[in-house]
């Protein structure tokens, strides 16, 4: 192996020029490839960061049905063997009980359907950061008996700090809702659709309007690693049995889940066709070293070189080539993505940086540096080589070395 | 008597428009140890005939065998290693690797026949050294003369103790003095070590060292003389 090595290492430099020419069109469009990849999983991540943490949590268990439901119907009690469930799960760091459900909000001229949420203050503010997102008033504690209301709801109802809100439902097993609340604070939520439905009191409250007693309709959990939020919801599941479901943040959001997919798949095409090009870059060099070296090949194979032999220091350069070309690009890229990574490209512009902002997103654009973009690119470029030299390989093996000889 | 190289009515008619008969019912025997040149103008079959005692051609008709081994019924793989292990090549044009050294090429075949590095290393030292060639070990074909280039490649033919050596018109691209070098050390190779020489050639400086010259014309054996 070592001999094959070491011609096909020797033969990559016999045309130094060429050479180095194809392994900058690998770079480049590695490097290229790297940084936009990368860029857009680091978008992802901010975006689920923000829209995900922010609100949904990596992780929720209902009781069975309730997700399709939203009905408090389908609430469940926390019990203390379920307690002891999450606290041995070395995964999870903590939780927070909600009952969600739906109400009409009115004051004295206006009425619109809102989102309550019924939560523990303290543990919300440890989980998601609300009290952060205070835009008038004050964070609520548990033993209040007033509400915090989405900013764009505010201004739908023309109310602010200090006025009062009429909720209006339907309670546990089909009992009334009703409650008079003062507003603590307005709330300017990421996304602007929370904003303008979204009302949130303290879980006591929440329990006495709805009468749900002891049980809570969601239960939210708080992770250190979001990745690994879908493999510790089955474990999840297991463990606390049929009667409940575990959802991790894909099932929980599915539109965001959809839409990075759909930006994702944006990306590899963009790949594809880069890759494509130069494929056949590569493929150019390839037929042009197989032309100028078909009579030696056939003076190798006169001489008593297997063709198999031959074939594979031929796959052994063309590998080589693309993959030192991949590796430079990698080793190119690598600095650029970090330097970005410690200093991300902050919007400069107003209207964009709002916009994020609106969504929950910091206005910044942070690449990734996740190895697997990195070695996603490797072995995108080790694939397309292989696939290349498949040409070179067969032709080999087909070899005559008469006919190659006279050539 | 046990030929190293017998051929028995063995033609080679290259389809085309008009069918060319390259080799002509040839019958040739050659013996151990002879150091033959197979002569005649150019197209009278001197290479063809040669690339089919090489293996690396099929006659239409007729046998060859090698050692007694007939080649007709071998696999083209199996000819490959029948190439490697009993028959040495020197190419009119060198045809050495040209990103291995003058070690590393003679040492070459030996790899490709997995002989042990002491062995190899010992062989190739002794070739280079038998071809004048002792202080160019590590220098790469383009960093050698032509007459030093066809040297490494009689080293390499003899690399894995062939039973013969064809060389193709071997001199044909060396000038007066190198030729006179290379076959002093092909003639020295054969009164001392025993190896068999068959040149195709038109070239009289081999034609006059040869101690048998068969000569071709039109794809046949018109003279077969001995000295």
């Amino acid at each position: 192996m070592r001999l094959y090595l070491k011609l096909a290492w020797r033969n990559l430099w016999r045309n130094k020029r060429r050479t180095l020419i194809t392994m900058a069109s690998v770079f480049f469009a590695v490097i290229m490839a790297t940084l936009m990849m990368s860029m857009k999983e680091g978008s992802y991540t901010n975006m689920t960061n923000s829209m995900v943490a922010s609100y949904t949590g990596f992780i929720q268990v209902h009781a069975r049905g309730y997700w399709d439901s939203k009905s408090l119907d389908d609430s469940f009690v926390l019990t203390d063997s379920m307690k002891q469930v999450l606290d041995a799960n070395d995964k999870i760091t903590g939780y927070v009980e909600r009952i969600e459900s739906f109400a009409l909000s009115a004051t004295r001229e206006t009425t619109k359907g809102a989102m309550v949420v019924g939560t523990d203050p303290e543990a919300e503010m440890r989980m998601t950061q609300l009290h952060e997102r205070i835009d008038t008033g004050s964070y609520f504690e548990a033993d209040d008996k007033a509400v915090l209301i989405g900013s764009g709801l505010a201004e739908y109802h023309k109310v602010t700090v200090g006025d009062t809100i009429v909720l209006l439902g339907q309670g546990y097993h089909g009992s009334s809702a009703a409650g008079k609340y003062p507003i603590k604070g307005i709330v300017k939520f990421g996304s602007p659709d929370l904003s303008k439905q979204l009302i949130m009191l303290p879980i006591n409250e929440a329990k006495r309007l709805y009468g749900t007693e002891g049980t809570i309709s969601n239960l939210v959990l708080l992770i250190d690693d979001p990745e690994a939020a879908t493999a510790i919801s089955a474990g999840l599941a297991n463990d606390l049995g049929e009667s409940l479901e575990v959802m991790a943040w894909p099932e929980l959001v599915p539109d965001l889940v959809d839409m990075i997919e759909a930006d994702r798949v944006e990306g590899y095409i963009f790949m594809f066709i880069l890759y494509m090009v130069i494929s056949f870059g590569i493929f150019g060099t390839v037929l042009m070293m197989m032309a100028e070296r078909q009579h030696e090949f056939g003076v190798l194979v006169a001489v008593g070189m297997k063709r198999s032999k031959l074939a594979l220091v031929v796959f052994l350069e063309v590998i080589s080539i693309s993959l030192l070309g991949a590796l430079a690009g990698i080793a190119g890229a690598y600095p650029v993505i970090g330097y970005f990574f410690l200093n991300p490209i902050r919007f400069g512009g107003e209207e964009a940086g709002k916009m994020m902002e609106e969504y929950g997103m910091e206005p910044i654009l942070q690449p990734s540096l996740d190895l697997n973009i990195f070695a996603k690119q490797a072995l995108i470029v080790a694939a397309v080589a292989s696939i290349i030299a498949i040409y070179p390989f067969i032709s080999v093996l087909r070899l005559s070395a008469i006919k190659a000889m006279r050539s | 008597m046990n030929y190293v190289i017998e051929t028995n009515q063995v033609s080679k008619i290259y389809d085309g428009v008009v069918p060319v008969k390259a080799v002509d019912e040839v019958d040739l025997n050659i013996e151990n140890g002879e150091f033959t040149a197979i002569v005649g103008p150019s197209g009278s079959g001197k290479t063809t005939l040669l690339n089919m005692v090489g293996g690396l051609d099929r006659p239409t008709s007729g046998s060859i065998k090698v050692n007694g081994q007939e080649l007709a019924g071998m696999s083209e793989n199996d000819m490959i290693d029948f190439r490697l292990k009993h028959i040495g090549f020197v190419f009119q044009s060198y045809n050495l690797i040209p990103v291995l050294t003058a070690k590393e090429n003679t040492e070459f075949i030996m790899l490709m026949q997995n002989i042990d590095r002491a062995t190899r290393n010992e062989r190739v030292e002794k070739l280079l050294t038998e071809v004048g060639l002792e202080d160019k070990m590590n220098s790469r074909p383009s960093q050698l003369s032509g007459g030093q280039q066809q040297r490494v490649a009689v080293a390499r033919a003899l690399a894995s103790k062939p039973d013969f050596v064809l060389a193709d018109e071997p001199t044909a691209n060396l000038d007066s003095k190198s030729t006179e070098n290379l076959l002093d050390i092909m003639a020295r190779l054969n009164k001392e070590e025993g190896v068999t020489f068959v040149f195709s050639t038109h070239d009289q400086r081999v034609i006059d060292r040869a101690r048998r010259v068969v000569t071709l014309v039109d794809g046949k054996i018109s003279s077969d003389e001995r000295r």
